[in-house]
């Protein structure tokens, strides 16, 4: 019988602790398959965060460099200066990106650095048991904004795409959504763009990847798909707001 | 090799570039800025990479990472960059990566002041960040130790797999001696860096920098396995100079600037016919106990003097068991005890022994 699908080589073959529902198993994926195939997984480093994603160094199958909260874009700066042959990705969510880690996040984008960051926006602290991040919904009720989110108290969301969009030295910038297949397939495209933009030395190359948070957003994971596709992409656009590619054309 | 009259600041960074670091991330702060500034001038030069990072937090990070893909790193700061840079350091320690920090030391605490200081002496030698680890310290009170202990503070880093600071003062930073910047060459054999992120390159499983360990059992295993190697650093790796203990009533103990100071106030009260020694640690962390067993049963009393309100003083206390009398003597806040400062403490103690 012929092989018609299998798991990527971008992965390793251990089961991941993600809750059910979650979907970074379909980011995870998508990373190493476009790793895979672009014939590059052999000379990848991975930085792993602080978050729900904390454990990646044990699942994408390429080297991996675990970092303190918000610093992956800092320890992956040290690594490409060191190795521009390689490449290194991070993989972070946005208690770490969009909070803890904003000052490194928008200084690697300024100084253009050479690395791919995959930043899952699920609009809540995950690992920690559900608090209020800086991407929660306006109303959202998390273990910290009981009441729900008062913009008056702690701010409207950060919208971390658009933001770093306006930084020269963010070459690639796109939002997407892995709610539906059809946002799965242009997630993966947009995973790749971003890759491509590394190999060919054009810089700092960012993927807002909205996902959902079952577990702590008290909602089943069916529902949770349609929460997203609701109220966070409303919120949240999906597009491209930067490709060096078609600044050129 | 000739001589060359350097800054000290300076040194640190042409010993670095000897000893084969060719990667610097550092951030501005006085009394150091002279080496990050050397640094960008002279590691384009020979292929290397200086980067100002955005923070002193960010910078430790991105010492981690270039630490983590094999090569040779190092960053620098004063004390209130070393406090933030304390995060980077613990994680660095926990996944066991080599790198050189240096801190030259102003006034503390908060912000304090800009002049030379020995007040980190608890933060360098206790670890620093969160966890049970320990750094190798050295302490150079001249800019020729210095430029020697930056070499061996690179080979140590290699040897062990840890991150090794070398603690100057703003008075080593920003003074200026010659040196010979001749490069050292050392016995032990340095282990192959087989760990190191590089890519896998299809040759072998991917590894892993980590210092993440969820199940207590396998931290504690962890744990265990840094411990055997901070021993081993302590029976192996504890440097001091001994001075004039032979016979001497009072030893003085202190290290860097302060020790130096110290000297002078011995050769005067030599000319006085007064019998007083020094012990100078040249490794803060492991502390030279070795020193302590060389002193004369003829002394009776410890005179520790430092640059901070008294922080070496308790591994004074830890390696004297009680022996004998220890008492202290000190400038902080930038301010700089002179000879005759400790000269008086030392009339005062002997006077109080007749």
């Amino acid at each position: 019988m012929p092989i018609v699908f299998q798991k990527t080589k971008g992965l390793t073959d251990v089961p991941t602790h993600y809750c059910p529902g979650c979907t970074h198993g379909i980011i995870h994926r998508l990373v190493g398959e476009v790793l895979e195939e672009l014939e590059v997984l052999d000379r990848t480093i991975g930085v792993a965060p602080v978050g729900c994603s904390v454990l990646a160094y044990k699942y994408f199958n390429c080297d991996m460099h675990e970092a303190s909260h918000g610093r992956a874009p800092a320890v992956a700066t040290g690594i490409k200066r060191v190795r521009p042959e390689n490449i290194v990705f991070t993989y972070q969510g946005d208690g770490d990106l969009a909070s803890i880690g904003t000052a490194e996040i928008v200084h690697a984008a300024h100084r253009s650095e050479g690395i791919t960051t995959i930043f899952v926006n699920n609009a809540i602290y995950g690992m920690t048991g559900g608090q209020m991040a800086p991407t929660s919904l306006v109303g959202q009720r998390t273990t910290t904004s009981p009441y729900g989110r008062d913009p008056k108290l702690v701010g409207y969301p950060i919208r971390i795409a658009e933001m770093l969009a306006t930084i020269p030295g963010a070459s690639y910038v796109e939002r997407v959504a892995v709610n539906s297949p059809a946002n799965i397939r242009k997630a993966k495209q947009a995973i790749k763009r971003a890759f491509q933009t590394q190999i060919d030395g054009k810089g700092f190359a960012i993927v807002e990847v909205l996902s959902t948070c079952p577990t702590n957003w008290g909602i089943d994971p069916p529902k949770a798909l349609d929460w997203l596709a609701e109220n966070m992409i409303p919120y949240y656009p999906l597009g491209k707001f930067r490709d060096p590619q078609e600044e050129v054309e | 090799m000739a001589k060359v009259l350097m800054k000290g600041n300076e040194a640190i960074g042409a010993a670095s570039i000897v000893a084969g670091c060719k990667y610097f991330f550092g951030y501005p702060i006085t009394p150091q800025s002279e080496l990050p500034e050397y640094m960008s001038r002279e590691l384009p030069k020979i292929g290397g990479v200086f980067l100002q990072a955005e923070s002193e937090v960010a910078a430790i990070n991105m010492v981690y990472g270039a630490a983590g893909s094999g090569v040779r790193v190092m960053t620098s700061s004063s004390s209130p960059g070393i406090a933030l840079k304390q995060e980077g350091i613990t994680y660095i320690a926990g996944a066991e990566l080599p790198c050189v920090i240096v801190n030259v030391v102003r006034g503390g605490p908060g912000l304090g002041s800009i002049q030379p200081a020995q007040s980190d002496y608890f933060q360098a030698t206790r670890g620093g960040g969160n966890g049970d680890y320990r750094l190798l310290v050295y302490a150079p009170s001249n800019l020729q130790e210095l430029v020697e202990l930056m070499q061996l503070a690179f080979h140590k880093a290699d040897v062990y797999r840890t991150p090794v600071m070398v603690m100057a003062d703003g008075m080593i930073g920003q003074m200026m001696e010659p040196v010979e910047l001749t490069p050292l060459s050392f016995d032990e054999e340095l282990p192959e860096k087989d760990w190191a992120t590089t890519g896998t390159q299809g040759k072998r499983k991917p590894n892993i920098i980590n210092s993440l360990y969820l199940a207590a059992e396998e931290l504690e295993k962890h744990n265990i396995h840094l411990q055997e190697k901070f021993k081993k650093i302590e029976d192996r790796e504890q440097r001091f100079e001994n001075y004039e203990l032979e016979d001497a009533d009072v030893v003085i103990v202190a290290y860097g600037t302060t020790a130096r100071i110290a000297k002078t106030a011995i050769e005067n009260l030599k000319e006085k016919g007064m019998k007083v020694g020094l012990i100078r640690p040249i490794t803060l962390w492991p502390y030279p106990a070795e020193a302590f067993k060389e002193v004369s049963d003829k002394t009776t009393d410890y005179l520790v003097a430092e640059m901070s309100m008294g922080q070496m003083i308790d591994d004074v206390k830890i390696v004297n068991e009680g022996k004998r009398r220890i008492h202290f003597v000190g400038r902080s806040g930038g301010m700089i005890p002179t000879p005759q400062l400790i000269e008086d403490k030392v009339m005062e103690i002997l006077e109080g022994r007749k």
